[in-house]
């Protein structure tokens, strides 16, 4: 997973749960999809409790990435690649 | 049944080792095939403690096992996950979206007993609240594989 270390983000949670990723999701953004677990975004699959909620705001996706020995992490990026993805239903 | 897969979480508790080496003999005594995916360090600790690769031959780095298995280019009869936080509930659930294997959840550590209560799909639980002896792990995973009779 090392192409979305490298990219430049914001995290938004992190060291946190999968839970609270969610509702953070929810409840800050209008505009959520979810997916499955191994939803693929940029070069990673997606870890987590279905449904995996993502967020879209402008053009920068919201999402969980999980590390085994740090939790949840909540990220920001940006890429309209992506988000036209998710509203176009991929991996719904 | 021919292969299992191992996904270790943090290695921070010393029984998620011990348990993964026991398990993987017990494995090879019934004619199992076992690879084991995990972080660097995880698999370091594995390395170290099996040099010759006694019970342990296949180990894949954990976020190519995940490709894997979402690209439906592998899949294993039984899955083991092994679980201490909040991140092994999530690679759990994600293994049970991803994968038919026969899935069983390796719960320890000081939350087990919450960290247990957080799986509503369909797992075999092996769960003990213990981070430094492995005994107790041990006899729970020997009953349900069936090894203490």
């Amino acid at each position: 997973m090392g192409c979305i270390e490298q990219m430049k983000y914001e995290v938004l949670l992190k060291n946190t749960s999968f839970k609270e990723c969610r509702e953070y999701v929810t409840k800050n953004f209008k505009e959520v999809y979810q997916v499955k677990p191994g939803y693929r975004m940029f070069d990673v699959y997606l870890i987590g409790v279905p449904p995996i909620s993502i967020g879209v705001d402008g053009d920068e996706v919201i999402f969980p990435y999980t590390k085994p020995c740090y939790g949840t992490f909540l990220l920001r990026i940006r890429s309209e690649e992506e988000i036209e993805l998710l509203r176009k239903g991929k991996g719904l | 049944m021919s292969n299992a897969l191992f996904l270790l979480g943090c290695p921070e508790s010393p029984v998620q080792t011990a348990i993964a080496l026991y398990l993987a003999n017990g494995l090879k005594r019934d004619s199992i095939d076992v690879t084991v995916a995990g972080t660097r360090s995880a698999i370091a600790l594995l390395k170290v403690s099996d040099p010759e690769g006694n019970y342990v031959r296949k180990t894949v780095d954990l976020d190519s096992c995940i490709e894997n298995l979402a690209e439906k280019k592998v899949d294993f009869d039984l899955c083991f996950v092994f679980v201490r936080n909040d991140a092994g509930i999530s690679y759990l659930s994600t293994l049970s979206s991803i994968s038919d294997a026969k899935l069983f959840a390796i719960v320890f550590g000081s939350d087990a007993d919450a960290l247990a209560s957080m799986i509503d799909f369909e797992c075999e639980r092996i769960v003990y609240k213990t981070s430094h002896n492995p005994v107790p792990l041990k006899k729970r995973i020997d009953r349900v594989m069936k090894w203490d009779a």
